[in-house]
Formats: C-alpha cells, structure tokens, sequence
C-alpha cells in the first residue's frame, strides 16, 4: 500500500503539472472528445499536448504491457490513476476504438510481429480504427455476414459491404470480419482482417441519424486487396476473436450508463432548475424519477468496479458483458430522458444551444440499446449461457 | 469488491449449517404448531458464535464486522431463518456498542454476544419508521427516569430480554435499556403474514435507574442515524438472499416444466424476464456489499449507501418474489407449494427499518434535493 500511496503521490503532482486547463473541463457535446489518427484535427494547443503527454507515458493504454508502448501499471495503480483524473476533472487525452475494443484482441490473438506493427499507434493515438462488423443482412444475426474474402495467393480479395460502420469516413483502419468459406457452419467460416481504409477500392458513405448527425457509414469494398500478414490469428476461426472484441465493446458502450465524473447528480440538477420546498425538490414526481434514476446509477456504478475487481481475481461470470451493456444502455438512454424532462421545452432546441446537444444527445442515446448488440440479445445471451435456459 | 478468505468461509459455513438446520420446512412447522419463532435454531446459532458477529472482540464477539454478518444474513434469506439474529446481534448490539458506556456495553455485550440475552430496538411509532415522530417521553426523577409511550409493531418485540426504548425531547432523541421484566411494560402482538408476531409495547410510568440511559441524555441522534445504516444494510443483505433464493427456484421450475410440448423455459418472453431480474440481482450484490463495507470503514458515504442498498433490494425482492410467484403458475399460489413464503418473508422485510419509500427519500435529502 505504501508503494500505491506513493505512486497516487507521483500521479497527482504529474497530473497537476501537465494536464492542460481547457482538458480540465467537462466534455460539452460529442466535438469535444478527441479520437485521433491521420485525418485528426486538433481543437486545441491543450488538447494535442495532452495527447502527447499522456501518450508517452502510455496512460492513454495505462494497463497494457511497456513493451509496445503501455503503462504497464497494475489494476489498483490503473485505479489511482482514474481516481486522480476524476479528481480534477481530467478528459480522457483518447477515444479510440483501438484502445476500448481492437487492442485487447490483439493482445491476446495477434502474432508478435502485427502487436509491434499495430499497437504503438493505437496508444499514441496515430492511428484511427473502425469496426467492419455489420452487414445489410447481418445485425442481430451477424455471423450470417457476407463480406467475401478469395486467396488470391499472396494476398486476399474484398467485396462486400458493411453498415453502421462507426465513423468509416475518418478512420484510417479497419478491422474487418469477412467470410473465408461458405461451405460450412456460419460460425466456422469468419476471419478476421486488418486493412487500411485508403487501399483502392474501399468507399464510405455517412448515414445521417434522426439526431441529424452521422456518426455511422455504410463501408464498401470493391476488389479490395489485403496483404495475407494482415489476417490475425487463424483463418476460418475469427469468430471467436470477434466474440471476444464484442465483450469488449459491451462493457465500453456499458460504460455509458456511468455518472459523469464531476457532473451534478441528476436530483441536484432538477433541483437547480424546479426549486426546492424545505430541501426537496419542488416537483415530486420528477424527485421520484430522479431517485429511481439515482439508485440504479450509483448500484451500477458499483457493479462495473464489482466485476472489474472479480474478473481480475479470475472470479468473474462470462457473459458479465451483456449485464453491463444491457444494463448500461438502458440506464443512459433513462438518463436523457430525464435530461429532456428536467430541459423542459428549452431542451428541444436544435440549432441553438451548443447545436441541439441536450435533444442531440438524446436522439443518439437511443441506439446505445441497438449497437454492439441489441438488448434483447444481450438478454438472449444471459439466459442461455449464463442462466443456462433451454434453446 | 470481494469476499476476504475469512468472509467467504463464514458464508459457505452459514450456507452449510442453515441448509441443515433450517430448511423452509422448518419454517413451515413452525407455522403449523403456531409457533411465531425457532429457539432451537438460536441456541445452535449460538453455539457457533454468530450472535457475536459484529461484536468487538473485547466484549467476547467475534468481531467479524458488517460484512461478515451480511453474508450470514443473505443465507439466512435463502432458508427463511427465522433467529434475533439481525434485530439483536445486528441492529441492538450495534447501537449499544456505538452509544453505551463502557459499564453497559460489559453489561450487555458479552451476553448478546453468547445469545444468552437479545435486545432489541424499539423506537417506531408510526407503523411507517417515521422516528422524527416519536413522542414517547423520559421525564427526569429521583431514582433515575419515567418513560411513558407506545412502540408499534417491534417484530419478536415480545420475545426479547431488553429493550432499547427511544424517548424524545424535542429535537433531542436519547436511548434507555429497559429490561424486559420491568414493572409497567406490557406488550401486545399482532400475528405478521410471514408467522412472526409484531409486538405492541407500552410503557406505562416505566422507571429505570440513570444507568439504563445510553450515551447522554438527548444526545443519541447520531448513533442512531448509525444505528439505521447498519439496519437499511443488513436487512438490505437478507432481502437479496431472498431475492437469489426465489429467483433460483424459478429458473429450476422454467427448466423443468412443460407446456404446448416445450420446457416454458424455452420461451423467450420468460427468458428475458428472467435475464432481466438476473441482472437486477448482479446489481443488487454490488449495493449490499458497498453499504456493508461502508459500515465497516465508517465511510462518509455510509448513510447513502445503506439507503441505497435498502431501497433497491426493497425493489428487486419485489419483483424476484412476484416474479417467482408468477412464473410457477397455480401451483404457485399453493400453500403446499414453497415459493409463497418467500414473497411472504420478502413483504415484511421490505418494511423492515424503513421501506422503499423512507430509503428512497433518505437517500434524495442525503444527496441535497
């Protein structure tokens, strides 16, 4: 303990030292966020330097190993680094899809030689990735993906196309699941590919959403070549990498339904806005909402730190990942709501305040129960693999 | 957020020695001799110490803390013991330890500890754990003080040796241990759905020499908001093993009946209600335990937290028992069938030291709206 007393010592004065002031403040929308790669354009002198500066001491990835580039801290100094940022407010210096979701797959299933290729860029932020998962046919269901990949001897061919792919048009890299052979099992016959997004023949094309934004794309692929030291782990046996991604996007997008660090607590917000009688919130039934809300924020919260700290101890449950994400989302998309409730008719604003973000925000939280796997999957998956109910 | 080696040993013995010695048949002849408690059961208890659980080790406890008997009582939960356990081992012995002298606690504690004597907290009057109305009063006199007032619905109330009797003086609350013998106590029960009996208590011009007064005169506030963590967190862990016992019976039955020719566990409008209370319960365990560990740091978060626990496990039993109930069909609305006492159990525990809505609405003013 002494040493992790030391350590949150080191950490603080470090912090305090080189986190710039404009990353010190609460994230307003979705613009404020900063994702890298070669198309990134920084939004500030601050926010590039705290990319920089995080990166080199690789706390962008603080728990993943020295040697390409991590932090290489343990679970409790990765938690007294979190601690410390929450602390004061600090942003995260990266959202990537190559930290939350491709790099722990390549930690476990990629040779030596792609883990010094790929990951480096991911922690310092060069390189943006994109998921190639869904297809036109293949949501819910996305093993019957059709995406083909032909060996064309020294490298394999693409066509194909993918939806709702997050953010193709400024990504950078994707990595892709495509089908290596139609002659079996839908499960059997799925690779997992690398590829860049400017080799000939990729096309993107945004897909605006009722929040009027367009975070997603359809992905097409027209004879697109890929060098075959681009496939990770084994052909016909990318299903169980993809799998194992997904828990990790699960847990990600669960990770929505946290409290934001250093934002008032929902009751504390209604208060400001409705006025309290004798320390209560002046409307009831909101505070009733608001408490329910509340109760469940502050439980699930609880729960993630739970399983975070089961699965190191090597206890935790398997599909845990479809509780959080279930769990999370549908508790996100409560919490916009209650943002729209507490906004009243101000909150309906689209092209004034910060551009619409409250009614923005809202409009796009109602796909956090639709990505990464629906809910009703998500509570397909715990009824059978966990609760073990007959197929 | 995990059971210690020492935690998890208590909680698979508790788990042992309770599927043995107090199955839910025990419960069931207990109702059916009228019967309203299992002594037996206490004194076996007893014999393993467990009334001592929280109890420091200088007063003969073993000293486990909160989420050692929080463990004990979600497996207590499971087999619907019935034992003092929580209302004198727990709750009692918690504010004696936090307000007492050193003189009571050597009076009292060792005793409770070997289960010899159990006290309980008799401070309601409302019938909703409304303790900013309590007028029960303690008037001054020449041998020490006369309590006069009315407890409402003190569950075993009747049963226990002592009595933590809550008087108020204005704004002021103070606590006085009032043995159960003494002259101008009366009791009355009410038989409780679940086949515990509620006791009514008067005290009629009750005196007590200065010495039965814990803490100082009007000066229990404090250990009394304690005194209700530690109650809203330990009942909130025997909810929760109320709330895995049913919800594991339930999914054993949707696995083994059949209907239009299919296990009805097959059917997905059960299995994602089902998914769906598993996930309610992996969230409730990660409350219970949170609120527990506070109460064993005495963390600042102590009183959010137990609030927290105690209106969300009011909450998931609700929907565990109901759900059980449903899910089992006709034969679950059957007295020979079990699942009934569960939902039976999980309605008085719900309003156990405060309900959902005394929780809920604790835990809001704790967190300033």
């Amino acid at each position: 303990m002494e040493n992790l007393d030391q350590f949150r010592v080191e950490t603080r004065e470090w912090l305090e030292a080189n986190c710039p002031d404009d990353m010190r403040q609460a994230m307003r929308s979705d613009e404020d966020q900063c994702w890298g790669g070669r198309k990134w354009v920084f939004s500030s002198e601050g926010q590039q330097l705290w990319l920089e500066r995080m990166a080199a001491k690789g706390w962008t990835a603080p728990r993943w190993p020295t040697e390409y580039g991590g932090g290489g801290l343990s679970g409790d100094e990765a938690k007294v680094l979190r601690e410390e940022m929450a602390r004061i407010g600090a942003r995260r210096p990266l959202s990537s899809f190559g930290l939350d979701m491709l790099g722990p797959a390549l930690l476990l299933y990629a040779t030596q030689e792609q883990k010094e290729q790929y990951i480096p860029d991911i922690i310092n932020g060069k390189i943006r990735w994109c998921q190639g998962y869904s297809e036109p046919n293949a949501g819910s269901d996305l093993a019957s993906l059709r995406t083909k990949a032909e060996d064309m001897g020294d490298y394999y061919q693409i066509n194909g196309s993918k939806v709702w792919t997050s953010y193709a048009d400024k990504a950078d890299w994707i990595f892709c699941l495509v089908r290596t052979d139609f002659d079996c099992p839908k499960h059997e016959g799925i690779s997992f590919l690398l590829f860049d997004m400017a080799s000939e023949g990729v096309s993107t094309k945004p897909i605006k959403l009722i929040s009027g934004t367009s975070p997603f794309c359809e992905t097409f692929f027209d004879n697109v070549q890929v060098p075959k030291g681009q496939l990770v782990g084994t052909l016909n046996k990318g299903w169980e990498i993809a799998k194992y991604l997904l828990t990790h996007e699960r847990e990600m997008i669960g990770g929505f339904g946290l409290a934001g660090g250093g934002m008032k607590g929902m009751g504390q917000l209604a208060a400001a806005k409705r006025g309290t009688v004798d320390g209560r919130l002046r409307d009831t039934s909101l505070r009733s909402e608001a408490i329910s809300f509340e109760l469940d924020e502050m439980a699930f919260g609880l729960t993630i730190e739970r399983i975070t700290e089961e699965t190191k101890a090597g206890q935790g449950a398997g599909a845990s990942s479809s509780i959080l994400k279930m769990y999370g989302t549908e508790l996100n998309k409560l919490r916009q709501e209650l943002f729209m409730a507490i906004g009243s008719t101000d909150a309906l604003n689209f092209d004034t305040d910060e551009k619409g973000a409250l009614v923005r925000n809202w409009l796009r939280s109602k796909a956090n129960s639709i990505e990464g796997g629906t809910t009703e999957v998500q509570l397909n998956i715990i009824a059978k693999r966990i609760l073990g109910l007959p197929a | 957020m995990i059971l210690n080696e020492e935690q998890q040993l208590l909680k698979d013995s508790a788990k042992a020695f309770l599927n043995e010695s107090s199955p839910v048949s025990a419960l069931r002849a207990m109702r059916d001799s009228g019967d309203d408690h299992m002594p037996e059961l206490w004194s076996k208890m007893s014999e393993m110490g467990w009334p001592g659980v929280v109890i420091p080790d200088a007063y003969s406890g073993l000293e486990f803390g909160y989420v050692g008997a929080g463990v004990v009582l979600e497996e207590m939960g499971r087999t619907l013991a019935l034992s003092p356990f929580l209302s004198s081992a727990v709750v009692a012995a918690s504010l004696i330890n936090r307000l007492g002298s050193e003189q009571l606690k050597e009076k009292y504690l060792p005793a409770i500890a070997s289960g010899e004597l159990t006290a309980v907290l008799a401070a309601d009057e409302t019938g909703h754990f409304d303790l900013s109305r309590i007028s029960t009063t303690a008037t001054a006199s020449e041998s020490g003080y006369t309590l006069s007032g009315q407890k409402r619905g003190v569950i075993d109330g009747h049963n226990a040796d002592l009595l933590l009797v809550v008087t108020s003086e204005g704004d002021a609350v103070s606590v006085f241990a009032v043995e159960k013998s003494t002259a101008g106590v009366s009791f009355e029960t009410r038989l409780m759905v679940d086949s515990q009996r509620a006791a009514d208590i008067t005290l009629d011009n009750v005196t007590v020499n200065e010495n039965a007064l814990l803490g100082t005169f009007g000066g229990a506030a404090e250990a009394l908001e304690f005194t209700i963590d530690v109650a809203a967190a330990c009942s909130a862990a025997e909810m929760l093993g109320v709330a895995v016992e049913t919800f594991e019976r339930t999914v054993m039955y949707l696995k083994d009946r059949e209907q239009f020719g299919s296990k009805i566990g097959t059917f997905q409008g059960l299995q994602h209600r089902a998914a769906q209370l598993f996930a309610e319960i992996e969230v409730s365990k990660s409350a219970v335990l949170a609120a527990l560990q506070a109460l064993d740091t005495d963390s600042d978060k102590r009183s959010v937290l137990a609030s927290m626990a105690k209106a969300k496990c009011s909450k998931v039993v609700q929907n565990a028992t109901e759900e059980g109930v449903q899910m089992h069909g006709g034969i679950g609305m059957t007295d020979e069938f079990d699942i009934g006492f569960f939902m039976k159990r999980a309605a008085v525990c719900r309003q156990s030291y405060g309900d959902y809505h005394f929780h809920a609405d604790r835990f809001a003013t704790l967190r300033g709206y």
